[in-house]
C-alpha cells in the first residue's frame, strides 16, 4: 500500500509531445513507471521514443483513458493551457472510471483560471488533482516504483515515511534526511506552493493515516496562508503516526513573494513563527534547520517504539 | 504587481463603478491646471505611491530629511493651497507605515474633486486561499485599517464567496449591501457596483481590489474615494496593457533584472549572499545561515533548469549588494546536475573575480562529478557536505555574525 498512487500505477502524459513532457516522461520510464502513452490535441495518432521504445499519442484524454484505463495523468502543458489541461482530464477520468489522479507539475499557471479549475475538480469527487507547481508525487517500490512529476528518482527508496511538502527541492531535501537515518519512504507529495491548489496538507495527513505501510510522516510547510496552522490543528484530533515538521521562511520579509507565488506574508499574517507555534501546539516535533530533519524523526521514531 | 490609484481608478471607470473626477499630474503647474479643469472649489492632492498609508505619512526633504510636511493626501480649499501641497510632494520623500523608514520618492500625484460624503465603507475582492474563490468584503468601518477591523470587530465584516464557475448572484449582493445597512438608492447602486467590480477582476487578472473608503454620498450613489488595485502577474502574458501601467521606479531594479533572466531575487539586509535551487530550499538556506549567527543578504532562486549563464548572472546580481561579504551555494540537483552546477560557479567566479569567500553544498544528480569538478580547481572554494555545514562555514569565513 501507499498513498492515492501504488507502485504499478498506469501514467498518462498530457504534452507529451513538447520538450519538458518528453524530458520528464523519458526520466519516468527510466525509473520504472509505467507510462501508457500521452495527450497532445492536433497530434494524435503519433508515437514518442522514451527510453527507445514507442509511446502512442492521443488527440484527447477521453480517447487516452478509454484505450489505456490510465488511473493517472501528469501535467506538463505551458501555463496558458494548464488549467484546461486539467479540466479536460477531470471531465474524462469522472466520465470514464468515475476516479483517477491528476497531478500538474506546471508552474505560473493565472490564479484565477486554478480557482476555475479547482471548483470543477471538486464537483467530480472521485478526482484528485495535485498541485499545480510542484515536483509531483512518487511511490517509490522494492524495484523502480511509481515517479509522476519531476523529482530525481535515484534519491528515494521503499520504505514507511510519509512525505507531504509545498517545495520541490525541500522535499529531495527530506528525502535525503530520511536515507540518512536508513529509512525510505511510502508515498512523498509535493502539493506546491501555489496560493490555489488541489490536494492540501489535511487528506495528505488523513491518507497517510490511514496507509498501513506508512508509519510516520514528514510534514514542510513555507510561509504565507494558514493551512499549516489547519493541518495542525487537524493532525492533533485525528493523526496517531508520529509527526515531524519544518517551516521555510522564518527570515522571510513581510509583504515580499519568495519565489512561489503563494509563499508571502500579508498583513502580518503567515509567518514561519505562527506555523511552527501551531505545530508544536499539535505535538508535532519540529526541526528548525531542514539538516536537522532526520535526527529530529530518528528520535521520533524511537520515542514511537518504531525504533 | 501593484498600480497607481490613479491607474486603478482608470480601470474601475471603464468597468463602470462610480469614481469622482480626477487629473494625473507630474508637476506643479499640471495640478493648477488639474484644480481649474476640475472647477471642484474642494479638491484632494493626492500622492501615487505603491504603499497605504499615505495620508497619515510624512514628507520629507530626500537629500537634509527636514520635514516638509505632515500628510501625504491633503485636502485643497484653493488653487493656493493646491499650488503649496503640490509642491511639498512632488519630489519629496512619502514615508509611511507600509514603506519603512526611506520612504518612497513621490513622483506622481492625483488631484480629485470633492464629494459630499454621508457614510464611509470598505470594499475589497480578493482570492481567498480557503475557499480557493473569489472572496468580497465589507465593511462598515470605512476608512479604517481592516487588519485592526478584523482583529478587534470581526463582526462587522461581511463575507461572500463567488462561485467562480457561476459568478456573483442577485441576493450574494443585496444580503452583503444589506449587511451594511444600505437601502433604497444605495443598495441598487451598491449591487450594479459590486457586478462592475467582480467582472473587471475578472478581466484584468487582478489579485486584489480594495476600496477604502468607499463611501455613500448625499445623494445616495456609492462611489469608490480609494482604489488599491493589485494583478496577478502569473496572467501577464494575456495582458500586454500591464507594460503601459507598470511603474518601474516602484521596483527594486536588481529584482525586475533577476525576473528577466528567469531568477526570482529579494534583496535583504544581511551579508551573506545565496544562490540556491528551489523556492522553499532558498527560504530555507536564509533561515538556516540566521539560525548559526548569520544574516542573509538575499533570498534567490535560480529555478529548476538553471544553466551556465544563469549561475553567472545570479552571481553578478548577489555581488551588486556591497554589504555581501560572502556567498552560500546551496544546490539540490534534480533536473539539475551538480556538475553543471559546479562548472557554472567556476566560471562565474572566474569571469567575475570573486574575492569574497564561496562556501558551495551540493547534493543530488551528479553529485560525485560536481564535487570533483569544485575539488580540482584551483580556486578559493570551501565545499560543504550539508546545509547546516554550509551556513556554519559561510558564517565562520566572513568572521561571525554582523
Amino acid at each position: 500500500m501507499a498513498i492515492w498512487i501504488e507502485e504499478d500505477a498506469k501514467v498518462l502524459v498530457q504534452g507529451i509531445t513538447g520538450k519538458q513532457g518528453m524530458f520528464h516522461a523519458d526520466k519516468m520510464v527510466e525509473y520504472g513507471t509505467d507510462i501508457v502513452g500521452g495527450c497532445t490535441p492536433g497530434k494524435g495518432g503519433q508515437t514518442v521514443d522514451l527510453q527507445g521504445k514507442p509511446y502512442p499519442v492521443w488527440h484527447s484524454m477521453t480517447e487516452a483513458i478509454t484505450a489505456t484505463d490510465a488511473d493517472a495523468t501528469v501535467i506538463y502543458v505551458p501555463p496558458p493551457f494548464a488549467a484546461e489541461a486539467i479540466m479536460e482530464a477531470a471531465d474524462a477520468f469522472d466520465t470514464i472510471k468515475g476516479e483517477g489522479v491528476i497531478v500538474c507539475i506546471t508552474e505560473g499557471i493565472p490564479t484565477l483560471d486554478m480557482v476555475k479549475a479547482v471548483a470543477y475538480v471538486d464537483n467530480r469527487p472521485g478526482v484528485r488533482l495535485i498541485g499545480p507547481n510542484c515536483p509531483g508525487i512518487i511511490t517509490p517500490g522494492a524495484t523502480g516504483g511509481a515517479k509522476i512529476g519531476i523529482m530525481p528518482g535515484h534519491i528515494h527508496a521503499k520504505g514507511r515515511i510519509g512525505i507531504v511538502s509545498k517545495s520541490g527541492t525541500l522535499t529531495y531535501e527530506a528525502v535525503a534526511q530520511t536515507m540518512s537515518i536508513d529509512e525510505g519512504q511510502s508515498t512523498c507529495v509535493g502539493i506546491g506552493g501555489d496560493p490555489v491548489n488541489g490536494t492540501g496538507f489535511i487528506e495528505c495527513l488523513a491518507a497517510f493515516e490511514h496507509d498501513p505501510q506508512t508509519e510516520a510522516i514528514i510534514m514542510i510547510g513555507e510561509i504565507g496562508g494558514n493551512a499549516e496552522q489547519e493541518a495542525a490543528a487537524w493532525a492533533a484530533e485525528n493523526v496517531t503516526k508520529p509527526i515531524v515538521g519544518f517551516v521555510a521562511g522564518a527570515t522571510a520579509p513581510p509583504g515580499k513573494r519568495m519565489g512561489h507565488a503563494g509563499a508571502i506574508i500579508s498583513g502580518g499574517k503567515g509567518t514561519a513563527e505562527e506555523k511552527f507555534e501551531a505545530f508544536r501546539e499539535a505535538g508535532i516535533a519540529c526541526a528548525m534547520d531542514p539538516s536537522e530533519l532526520g535526527k529530529v524523526l530518528l528520535e521520533s521514531l524511537k520515542t514511537a517504539g518504531l525504533r | 504587481m501593484n498600480i497607481h490609484e490613479y491607474q486603478g481608478k482608470m480601470l474601475l471607470r471603464a468597468a463602470g463603478v462610480p469614481v469622482l473626477e480626477g487629473v494625473h499630474c507630474t508637476t506643479v503647474d499640471e495640478a493648477l491646471n488639474a484644480y481649474d479643469s476640475l472647477g471642484s472649489k474642494v479638491v484632494a492632492v493626492k500622492s501615487q505611491i505603491h504603499a497605504g498609508g499615505r495620508g497619515k505619512g510624512t514628507v520629507f526633504n530626500p537629500e537634509t530629511k527636514d520635514i516638509v510636511m505632515e500628510g501625504g493626501v491633503k485636502i485643497a480649499f484653493s488653487k493656493d493651497e493646491v499650488n503649496t501641497y503640490a509642491t511639498n510632494i512632488l519630489g519629496n520623500l512619502l514615508v509611511t507605515i507600509q514603506t519603512g523608514e526611506e520612504g518612497k520618492i513621490v513622483n506622481n500625484l492625483y488631484i480629485e474633486a470633492g464629494c459630499d460624503i454621508a457614510h464611509e465603507y470598505y470594499l475589497a475582492l480578493l482570492v481567498d486561499r480557503d475557499t480557493k474563490s473569489v472572496l468580497i468584503m465589507a465593511s462598515t468601518e470605512g476608512g479604517m485599517d481592516i487588519e485592526e477591523v478584523a482583529e478587534h470587530t470581526p463582526e462587522l465584516i461581511h463575507k461572500v464567496v463567488v462561485d467562480a464557475n457561476i459568478g456573483i448572484l442577485g441576493f450574494q449582493k443585496r444580503d452583503l449591501g444589506m449587511a451594511l445597512g444600505l437601502s433604497g438608492a444605495a443598495l441598487k447602486s451598491f449591487g450594479k457596483m459590486l457586478s462592475s467590480m467582480y467582472t473587471m477582476f475578472c478581466a484584468e487578472d487582478c489579485a486584489m481590489v480594495e476600496i477604502n473608503p468607499l463611501v455613500r454620498t448625499g445623494a445616495d450613489e456609492m462611489v469608490a474615494l480609494d482604489a488599491k488595485v493589485s494583478f496577478d502577474e502569473n496572467a501577464e502574458f494575456r495582458h500586454k496593457n500591464w507594460d503601459d501601467l507598470r511603474d518601474i521606479s516602484e521596483e527594486e531594479d536588481t529584482e525586475i533584472r533577476a525576473k528577466e533572466t528567469g531568477l526570482s531575487y529579494v534583496k535583504l539586509d544581511g551579508n551573506i549572499g545565496c544562490l540556491v535551487n528551489g523556492a522553499g530550499l532558498a527560504m530555507a538556506t536564509m533561515d538556516v545561515i540566521k539560525l548559526y549567527g548569520g544574516e542573509p543578504a538575499n533570498f534567490l532562486d535560480v529555478g529548476g533548469g538553471a544553466n551556465e549563464e544563469q549561475v553567472k548572472t545570479a552571481f553578478s546580481i548577489i555581488l551588486e549588494d556591497p554589504n555581501v561579504k560572502g556567498i552560500l551555494v546551496n544546490i539540490f540537483g534534480g533536473i539539475m546536475r551538480c556538475d553543471i552546477i559546479a562548472r557554472g560557479v567556476i566560471a562565474a567566479t572566474e569571469a567575475l573575480s570573486l574575492q569574497v569567500p564561496l562556501v558551495v553544498r551540493l547534493a543530488g544528480t551528479n553529485v560525485d562529478e560536481g564535487k570533483a569538478i569544485l575539488a580540482a580547481s584551483t580556486l578559493n572554494i570551501h565545499p560543504a557536505d550539508d546545509l547546516a555545514e554550509g551556513a556554519q562555514k559561510i558564517v565562520a569565513l566572513i568572521g561571525g555574525g554582523q
